[in-house]
């Protein structure tokens, strides 16, 4: 007989955001939490995070990730919430029963109130971007590459090309480099980098990697190891340029091309997946359009700072208590709508007339924008603009908006004006 | 010497701002423009006449539920000793429990900055 335990809140996935929100959820009242966490630790992708830069929002420090991770850990902990460990969720059905899995304990069902979806991001892979060529070992995701060093004291190769330039590509480039790797260059297929300036200034340029915008790799090479691979100049619509070919020694090849929310789970629940972002669309309540469930953190959009993850699961976590406690909110909700640029925000849908002063909105752009101004209209007025020297499609966008212009308005569209 | 007025991206947060450093004719610092904080002004002097940073890497543990403890110099050091920092912790192991904040190493290669253990590690 499998077991079926009844609770009052199951929080999927033990990361940051999953530890923020049953942390809220505990201290508004609810006792009866359960996280389910995979892996053999909790704190997500923090622990593999070695390097510094967490925690500035939250702590006003420069902390590292797994000492960010571990603030929440011990919190949770001293309120007593329990943390299932190796623990699997293989599905949840329409009435809120989530089916796990453990070594320890087999299959065990629990029939939750209310639901907290946490399960962060994954890495795009090889598949995922077409990468033609041989198919040696030796191509590795940065996220994994970080893995393997960090957690499991183990450096997969000597000489290394990184295709990307996101933070995570960025990070390991320095960490390799540290460790006697010699890293040949970064390689990005767009004209700036998606990674942070901060990064690139001490990651790359600290250690004299070059870094080449607006090239791909076109070919690995390599039968049973990757001995190297072959890079390209790209024109404007991404293609390689012929002629501009360069084969570049190597035994490893990182990828480092992005990260999707991890929603296998959500999709087969029945959640309403963001096909632009692979993400959730959420209301101001972090609710899915499941009744019930909640989501919080990568799984809804990819942010760059765990601190506004902390942030949006402390948000998740209180209105799921409400939720639990039968508080619901019933004011009128208007939709929020990407326009000019922008790709997507959250949230979808905001409520009117609550008691709150400003309610917050963050999404991302699609292009580089110089001097540009953020503008948000309701119809064909404009009801709030902000100046902006620079946006770009790295660096996650958040504005504030009062809750008398949203009380006033019967749609909001947030775009970008150049 | 008059210095060459330069740039520097402030990398103590992710607001990476660009700080211009303008210098007087005996090579010394004249002005500071474009921070939003006084740890640009903190971080673009170091960087202009001593460049340091936080070092972040892992020692081996013995005894304990992981294989490595994650670590960070309690202080930057200067920037062109990090890889010899690096090396100089792989001969080192600890045993197990580990806490947040324990002192690993003290002194690293005598730069006055300490090796703080950034995680926990249990004993198993
Ligand atoms: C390489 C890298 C570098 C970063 N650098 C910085 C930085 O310098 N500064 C900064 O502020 N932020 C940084 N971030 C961002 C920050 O770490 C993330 O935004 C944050 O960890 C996201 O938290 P999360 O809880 O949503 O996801 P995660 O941390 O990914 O946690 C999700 C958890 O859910 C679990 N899970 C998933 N599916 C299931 C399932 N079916 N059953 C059970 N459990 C499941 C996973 O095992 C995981 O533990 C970085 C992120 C990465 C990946
Ligand atoms: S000057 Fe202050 S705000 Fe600007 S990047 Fe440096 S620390 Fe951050």
């Amino acid at each position: 007989m499998d077991i079926c335990i009844d609770k009052d809140l199951v929080i999927v996935g033990g990361g940051p955001a999953g530890l923020a929100a049953a942390i809220t959820a505990k201290e508004n009242g609810i006792d009866d939490i359960v996280i389910i966490e995979r892996d053999k630790y909790a704190g997500g992708v923090l622990r593999q995070c070695i390097h510094d830069g967490f925690g500035l929002q939250m702590f006003g420090e420069r902390l590292t990730g797994p000492e960010y991770a571990a603030r929440y850990e011990e919190k949770a902990k001293e309120l007593g919430i329990e943390i299932k460990l190796n623990t699997f969720v293989l599905d949840i059905t329409g009435d809120k029963i989530v089916r796990t899995v453990s070594p320890d304990d087999g299959m065990v069902f629990y029939k939750a109130k209310a639901i907290v979806l946490a399960m962060g991001c994954r890495e795009k892979s090889r598949p995922a971007i077409m990468l033609t060529g041989e198919r040696p070992a030796g191509v590795y995701t940065a996220g994994l590459v970080q893995r393997l060093i960090n957690i499991d004291g183990f450096v997969p190769g000597k000489e290394a090309v990184i295709l990307g330039s996101g933070d995570i590509g960025l990070i390991m480039a320095r960490r390799l480099t540290l460790e006697g790797v010699n890293v040949k260059a970064v390689y990005e297929l767009m004209s700036y980098s998606s990674g942070l300036k901060r990064n690139i200034v001490q990651c790359l340029d600290d250690y004299g990697i070059p870094l080449y915008l607006d090239h791909t790799v076109v070919n690995i090479h390599g039968k049973d190891r990757v001995t190297g691979v072959t890079v390209a100049k790209v024109d404007e619509k991404k293609q390689p340029i012929p002629g501009t070919e360069e084969y570049v020694q190597c035994d490893m090849l990182v990828l480092s091309v992005g990260l999707i929310p991890e929603n296998e789970l959500s999709k087969g629940a029945g959640v309403e997946l963001n096909p632009v972002t692979g993400g959730l669309f959420v209301d101001d309540n972090m609710s899915t359009n499941m009744d019930g469930v909640f989501a919080c953190g990568n799984v809804v959009h990819v942010h760059d700072l765990v601190d506004f993850v902390t942030i949006e699961s402390n948000n998740a976590g209180k209105c799921a208590a409400d939720y639990i406690k039968g508080k619901k909110n019933e004011g009128e909700a208007i939709e929020v709508i990407p326009e000019n640029g922008v790709r997507y925000v959250v949230p979808s849908t905001v409520h009117k007339n609550c008691d709150r002063k400003t309610a917050d909105f963050m999404f991302r752009v699609g292009k580089v924008y110089k001097d540009a101004r953020i503008t948000v209209y309701d119809g064909d007025r404009l009801v709030r603009s902000f100046k902006k020297s620079i946006l770009t499609p790295g660096e996650m966008e958040k504005i504030k908006l009062a809750q008398m212009d949203i009380d006033s308005a019967s749609q909001l569209r947030i775009g970008i004006e150049e | 010497m008059k210095r060459e007025d330069t740039v520097i991206t402030c990398i103590a947060c992710p607001n990476g701002c660009d700080i211009k450093v303008s210098f007087a004719e005996d090579g010394s610092i004249a002005k500071l423009e474009g921070y939003k904080c006084k740890n640009g002004i903190t971080y673009a002097t170091a960087e202009v006449t001593a460049p340091e940073r936080i070092l972040t890497s892992s020692v081996a543990v013995v005894g304990g539920e992981f294989k490595l403890a994650s670590v960070k110099t309690s202080k930057p050091i200067p920037k062109g000793m990090m890889k010899d920092a690096v090396k100089a912790l792989y001969s080192v192991k600890v045993n197990a429990p580990v806490k947040v904040g324990d002192v690993l190493v003290e002194n690293i290669l005598g730069t006055g900055a300490d090796i703080v253990s950034t995680c926990v590690v249990e004993k198993v």
